[in-house]
C-alpha cells in the first residue's frame, strides 16, 4: 500500500526541493527514491528522512573519523551506541556517563538552551538504568569585554542551575574558558554521571513483535521541530536565528519522569523490554533507532500521542523536541502494570503502538497510512560523507617567548582573566551537594563523589584547551585527555573511561575535517595509554559563522575511580614546613597560552608533548597517594608554575617560600605532564627515593601569608591576600 | 525511635533525610508519601527540601495543601516533633504551622554554600545538644531563603524565643538574618539550612549531627 500524506504530493516534493530546507541534499534524496524507496517519499517521510539523515542524528560526516576511537578495555559493558556508556566498577556495580552539547539552542536562547541540554543528558544516563548522581558542563563564550558575552554566560549559567538544582542532581565541576573565537558560537556542553547496580541495566530496543510502545511524559507541541537539523547547520549573522527550534524545559516534569523509570527498571525489569530517551528528532529516532537495534519494526498511531497543541500534523508530531519524554517497549499484556505506576507518579502515558516483524516503519494518522519505508532505510543505510582532509599551512616555528619585567604583576594580570579566575560565583548557583555525597566540590581539579555504602569514589572532570588544537590537533588532543587524567590522579583517582562532545566547525571544509580527524586520533592514543576507553560523546559540527570556524574544541569528560577513600588528596598545601616539589621538567612552552593569549592573541607556534613522560608522572602521584606520601596534589595547566603555587595557597592561611632555576617568564610556561606536590619533612626521604629525577625540590610551606618565588632573572613578592583578590574578582560582577 | 520523612512531587533532599536517620543515627526511618492520610505512628516528623510542585504557584504552597498536611498539622498540635527543611521550611510557613514567609533570595539568585550559624535556643526538641550562643557550620541551597515577618511577628518571635538560628554572615536578606525558627510551643522548627547534608566530616562538615542527636535525645527522655 503506498502512504499518503495530507500535504504536498510526492510529486511535488521532487519538483519543489522542499528537502533542501531541511537539510537533505538533493544527492541524498535521489538515492532515498531510487535505491531505498523505489518510489517518491512523501511529505511525512521526506521530513523523517532530512531529520534522521542530519549529522546530528546520522553521525555520516564524522563516522569515518569516530570509528578510530578506542573503546575496548576490561571495565567497558557498553561502549557508544546506546543512550550512555556503562563501565564495570566492581561490587556487580557500575558507572554510567555521557556528554552532549547543547551549543546552538544555548546561543538563540542561553537560558532555556543550557536547561534543557542538561534534562537531555540526564535521561540518557537513567534510560539505562543509571541513578544520576552528578552533572558537570564545559562552557566556552567570547570574552567577557563584550557585554553581550557576559548576558549570554549569565543566562546559560542560570539555565544550568534552574534544570540541575530543581531535579536533585548535584552539579559537582566543569570548566569554562573564554576567547573571542567563540563569540558567535559559545560552546555549552553538559555531562552526566550515573550508578547502578549492573542487574538493572536497560537498552533501547523495541523488541518482540506485539509488544507494546509506550509514550510517557510532557506532551508533544511544536517545539524543537527541527532542531537536530538546526544542530548540523551554521549560522549567519545575516540571517535571524530560528527561535521554533530551541525547547522549553520543565524539571519538575523530569524528576517524577526520572522517579517513575527508575522504579519500573528496578521493580519490572521483566515488564520492561527497552526504553530510550526521546531527544534529538523526538519520536521518530528514539522509535526507529529502538526498531532498528532489535532488527524489528514498528507501527505507531499518532493519533494517541498526547499532543499540546491542535491540528498537528504527522511530520510535526514526529519531529517535535518538546522536553521530558520516554519512549518504553513494554511486554505484551503488562500494559496496565506499566500504566498504572505512571499515573501514581502523575504522569501521562499511553500506548502508541507496537512491535512488529516486517522491519518496516509505520505511521498512522487519522486513519491513513502517512508512512511506510523500512527502518534500516531511515537509520543505517544514511549515505556517508567522505569528506576531503587537508593541513592548513603553518611555518613550524617555535613560540614566541615573551618577555615578563614583573612576574608578580603578571601573575595578578593572569589570576584575572576569567578562563583562570574563580569561577565560585557561577559554582555558587548550583547545589553542589544534594543527594550528600559530595566529597569535592567545584573549584579544585576534579570532583569527588562518594559511591554510598562503599569506600569507592568517583572523580570527574572535563578538560579542553582549544588553544592547543588551534596549534596542533593531534597533540591537542592527546593533551586534552592528558589533561583530565592529571586532574582525576591529583585527586586520589585512576581514569576509567571518557566521553566527548566534539566541538568543530564546518566538515566540509577540509582543514576542519583535517583536524577532527587529528585531534579523534590524539584522544584515541592517550585514551589507550591511560586504559580508558571512549565509551560515550557526540558532535557538533559546524559551529562557526560567516566562515569563520571555533577553535577545534574536543571535551573530554573523564570518570576516574578510587577504590578507598582514604585515598581522596586535595590540591592546597596543609602544612608550615611542608616541602614543595615540581613534578616535570618546566621548558619554554607558550604555544596556546594564557600568557600568549594575553599578549598577542591567536596561538601560535610549536606544542611539545611526551605522552610517556606524562603517564609516567602520573603513576608516580598515583604510587606516592597510595603510600600516604603526599599532603597535596595540583596538576599544572593554564598559567603554569606561578597560576598553580598560587592556588596552592589560596583559601588556605599559609603561605609559600620558593627559588626556582627557570626565568621569570618560564613561570607561565605550560609545559605539560607536570604537578606540584607537597610532602611532609618525615617522608621527605622516602618520597626522593620513589621520585628519582622526576621530581624537583623548590620550597616549603610558610607561615606568613605570602607567594616569594625567586627565578633567576626576578621574584615574586605578593601578599596571598592580593592574589585572592585578583583571583576571587575575575567573574565576581555575576553575583550582583 | 522512627522518622517519617514525608515526600511530595519534587522533593529532592528526602532520600538523603532518610539516609541521615538510618545511616548517620542508626535510627528508623520511612518515606510517608504526600497523599498517605497518617504518618505511620512515627514519633518525628520530617518534611524534606527540595522543590516540590517544581516550586510553581509559590515554593510550598501546593505541598502545604496536599492531604498528608492535616495528619501533619494534627501531630504538630498534639506537639509532636516536627522539623521542615528548606523546602519543608517553605511548607510549613505555607501550612500556618510557623509564622512569616520565605522570599525570592535579595539578590535574585540560588546560593549554595557552607554558613555559619548562631544558636540562640537550645531548648528545643532539634537543640538540646547545641550549646547556646555557639556557632554551628551548615550548608544552605535555595532560591527563596529570604525570610520575611513584620515587626509585630518579629517581637512575638523574640518574646518566645522563637528564633533557633540565625546567619553570622546573611546569604540571602532575611530580616534580623534568621535562618531557623519554631512555633510558640517550640516543637515545630522550620530552617533554611541542610542539617542531613552536614553527617560526615568526608563531606565538609557533620555539625549536622547535633541536631538529629538532639532530637534523639529528646525521643529517649519522652519515653
Amino acid at each position: 500500500m503506498q502512504a499518503t500524506s495530507t500535504t504536498i504530493s510526492p510529486e511535488e516534493i521532487k519538483a519543489q526541493k522542499p528537502y533542501l530546507e531541511w537539510g537533505l541534499s538533493e544527492a541524498e534524496y535521489d538515492y532515498i527514491c531510487t535505491k531505498l524507496l523505489h518510489r517518491l517519499p512523501n511529505y511525512t517521510e521526506t521530513g523523517l528522512f532530512a531529520v534522521m539523515w542530519s549529522e546530528h542524528c546520522s553521525y555520516k560526516t564524522s563516522k569515518p573519523a569516530l570509528r578510530k576511537f578506542w573503546n575496548a578495555g576490561s571495565r567497558v559493558i557498553q561502549g557508544p551506541g546506546e543512550g550512555a556508556g556503562v563501565l564495570d566498577i566492581g561490587d556487580n556495580q557500575a558507572v554510567v556517563f555521557k556528554a552532549e552539547s547543547h551549543n546552538h539552542p544555548s546561543y538563540v536562547e542561553p537560558f532555556q538552551g543550557a536547561a534543557t541540554g542538561v534534562g537531555g543528558i540526564i535521561r540518557d544516563i537513567f534510560s539505562m538504568g543509571a541513578k544520576p548522581i552528578a552533572s558537570l558542563d564545559s562552557l566556552r563564550f567570547g570574552e567577557l569585554t563584550d557585554v553581550s558575552n557576559q548576558r549570554l554566560l549569565k543566562s546559560v549559567v542560570e539555565g544550568i542551575a534552574f534544570y540541575g538544582n530543581c531535579i536533585g542532581i548535584p552539579t559537582v565541576g566543569g570548566e569554562i574558558a573564554f576567547d573571542q573565537v567563540y563569540r558567535h558560537n559559545p560552546l555549552v556542553n553538559v555531562m552526566n554521571v550515573g550508578l547502578m547496580d549492573q542487574s538493572d541495566l536497560k537498552f533501547g530496543r523495541a523488541v518482540g513483535a506485539g509488544n507494546a510502545i509506550i509514550y510517557v511524559g510532557a506532551k508533544t507541541g511544536r517545539d524543537g521541530i527541527h532542531g537536530a537539523t538546526f544542530a548540523s547547520s551554521d549560522f549567519s549573522t545575516e540571517k535571524d536565528s530560528d527561535r521554533s527550534a530551541v525547547q522549553v524545559g520543565d524539571p519538575f516534569m523530569e524528576k517524577l519522569l526520572t522517579d517513575a523509570c527508575l522504579k519500573i527498571i528496578h521493580d519490572h525489569a521483566d515488564k520492561l523490554l527497552g526504553i530510550q530517551d526521546m531527544g534529538a528528532a523526538g519520536l521518530v529516532s528514539s522509535s526507529a533507532e529502538m526498531a532498528a537495534k532489535a532488527g524489528s519494526g514498528v507501527t505507531l498511531d499518532l493519533d494517541q500521542v498526547p499532543q499540546r497543541e491542535t491540528a498537528m500534523t504527522p511530520y510535526e508530531i514526529m519531529l517535535s523536541e518538546s522536553q521530558e519524554r520516554m519512549l518504553l517497549c513494554v511486554k505484551k499484556g503488562a500494559e496496565a502494570t506499566i500504566l498504572a505506576i505512571f499515573k501514581s507518579f502523575g504522569l501521562d502515558a499511553v500506548v502508541i503502538g507496537q512491535v512488529t516483524t516486517d522491519n518496516q516503519y509505520q505511521l498512522h494518522h487519522q486513519g491513513e497510512l502517512v508512512c511506510d519505508i523500512p527502518v534500516a532505510a531511515l537509520v543505517d543505510d544514511v549515505v556517508e560523507v567522505h569528506s576531503e582532509k587537508r593541513a592548513p599551512f603553518s611555518a613550524t616555528r617555535e613560540a614566541v617567548v615573551p618577555v615578563v619585567d614583573n612576574p608578580g604583576t603578571t601573575l595578578l594580570t593572569l589570576l584575572q582573566q576569567p578562563t583562570i579566575g574563580s569561577k565560585r560565583s557561577v559554582y555558587r548557583q548550583y547545589d553542589t551537594q544534594v543527594q550528600a555525597n559530595t566529597i569535592i566540590t567545584p573549584g579544585s581539579d576534579a570532583a569527588v563523589v562518594r559511591v554510598p555504602h562503599t569506600q569507592k569514589a568517583l572523580a570527574m572532570t572535563m578538560d579542553c584547551n582549544g588553544r592547543y588544537l588551534a596549534v596542533d590537533p593531534y597533540k591537542g588532543g592527546q593533551i586534552a585527555v592528558s589533561e583530565a587524567a592529571r586532574n582525576v590522579v591529583a585527586s586520589g583517582a585512576i581514569p576509567i573511561g571518557v566521553t566527548n562532545c566534539l566541538n568543530f566547525g564546518n566538515p566540509e571544509d577540509p582543514e576542519v575535517f583535517w583536524a577532527l580527524d587529528q585531534a579523534v586520533m590524539g584522544i584515541s592514543e592517550a585514551c589507550r595509554r591511560f586504559d580508558a576507553p571512549v565509551i560515550s560523546g557526540n558532535v557538533s559540527l559546524y559551529n562557526e559563522t560567516d566562515g569563520r570556524p571555533i577553535y577545534p574544541t574536543p571535551v573530554i569528560g573523564m570518570v576516574g575511580l578510587m577504590t578507598s577513600v582514604d585515598w581522596l588528596t586535595t590540591q592546597t598545601a596543609k602544612n608550615v614546613g611542608d616541602i614543595v616539589y615540581v613534578i616535570g621538567e618546566t621548558r619554554d612552552d607558550f604555544a596556546g597560552s594564557e600568557l600568549q593569549k594575553y599578549q598577542s592573541g591567536t596561538p601560535q607556534g610549536q606544542l611539545h608533548f611526551d605522552l610517556d613522560q606524562e603517564v609516567a608522572n602520573q603513576q608516580l602521584v598515583t604510587t606516592a597517594i597510595h603510600q600516604g606520601l603526599l599532603q597535596s596534589a595540583h596538576d599544572l595547566s593554564e598559567g603554569g608554575l606561578a597560576v598553580g603555587l598560587a592556588e596552592l595557597i589560596m583559601g588556605t592561611q599559609l603561605g609559600l617560600k620558593v627559588a626556582l632555576k627557570l626565568s621569570a617568564a618560564q613561570l607561565f610556561s605550560e609545559t605539560q605532564s607536570r604537578f606540584v606536590v607537597t610532602v611532609t619533612a618525615e617522608n621527605q626521604k622516602r618520597f626522593d627515593a620513589l621520585a628519582g629525577d622526576q621530581a624537583t625540590i623548590i620550597g616549603h610551606v610558610t607561615a606568613t601569608q605570602e607567594l616569594e618565588v625567586q627565578v633567576q632573572d626576578g621574584q615574586i613578592s605578593e601578599d596571598v591576600a592580593k592574589l585572592e583578590a585578583a583571583y576571587g574578582g575575575a567573574l565576581a560582577w555575576l553575583t550582583k | 525511635m522512627k522518622v517519617a520523612v514525608v515526600t511530595f512531587p519534587g522533593s529532592n533532599c528526602d532520600q538523603d533525610l532518610i539516609s541521615a536517620v538510618r545511616d548517620g543515627l542508626g535510627e528508623a526511618a520511612v518515606l510517608v508519601p504526600h497523599t498517605a492520610t497518617s504518618l505511620a505512628g512515627a514519633d518525628a516528623v520530617f518534611l524534606p527540601g527540595g522543590f516540590s510542585y517544581g516550586d510553581y504557584l509559590r515554593c510550598g504552597a501546593i505541598a502545604s495543601r496536599t492531604p498528608i498536611m492535616a495528619a501533619v498539622k494534627a501531630f504538630a498540635q498534639a506537639g509532636g516533633p516536627v522539623l521542615g527543611i528548606c523546602n519543608g521550611f517553605q511548607i510549613l510557613t505555607e501550612a500556618g504551622l510557623l509564622p512569616g514567609t520565605l522570599q525570592r533570595n535579595a539578590k535574585g539568585q540560588f546560593v549554595c554554600d557552607w554558613t555559619t550559624l548562631e544558636v540562640l535556643n537550645t531548648a528545643t526538641p532539634f537543640t538540646n545538644q547545641l550549646s547556646q550562643n555557639t556557632t554551628i557550620r551548615l550548608p544552605i541551597a535555595h532560591g527563596d531563603g529570604n525570610f520575611y515577618c513584620d515587626a509585630t511577628t518579629f517581637d512575638q518571635l523574640q518574646q518566645h524565643h522563637q528564633i533557633v538560628f540565625k546567619y553570622t554572615d546573611n546569604p540571602n536578606g532575611s530580616v534580623h538574618n534568621i535562618a531557623g525558627i519554631t512555633n510558640q510551643a517550640g516543637n515545630v522548627l522550620g530552617m533554611m539550612p541542610h542539617p542531613e547534608r552536614a553527617m560526615d566530616e568526608l563531606l565538609g562538615g557533620a555539625d549536622g549531627r547535633l541536631l538529629l542527636q538532639s532530637l534523639q535525645t529528646t525521643l529517649l527522655r519522652m519515653v
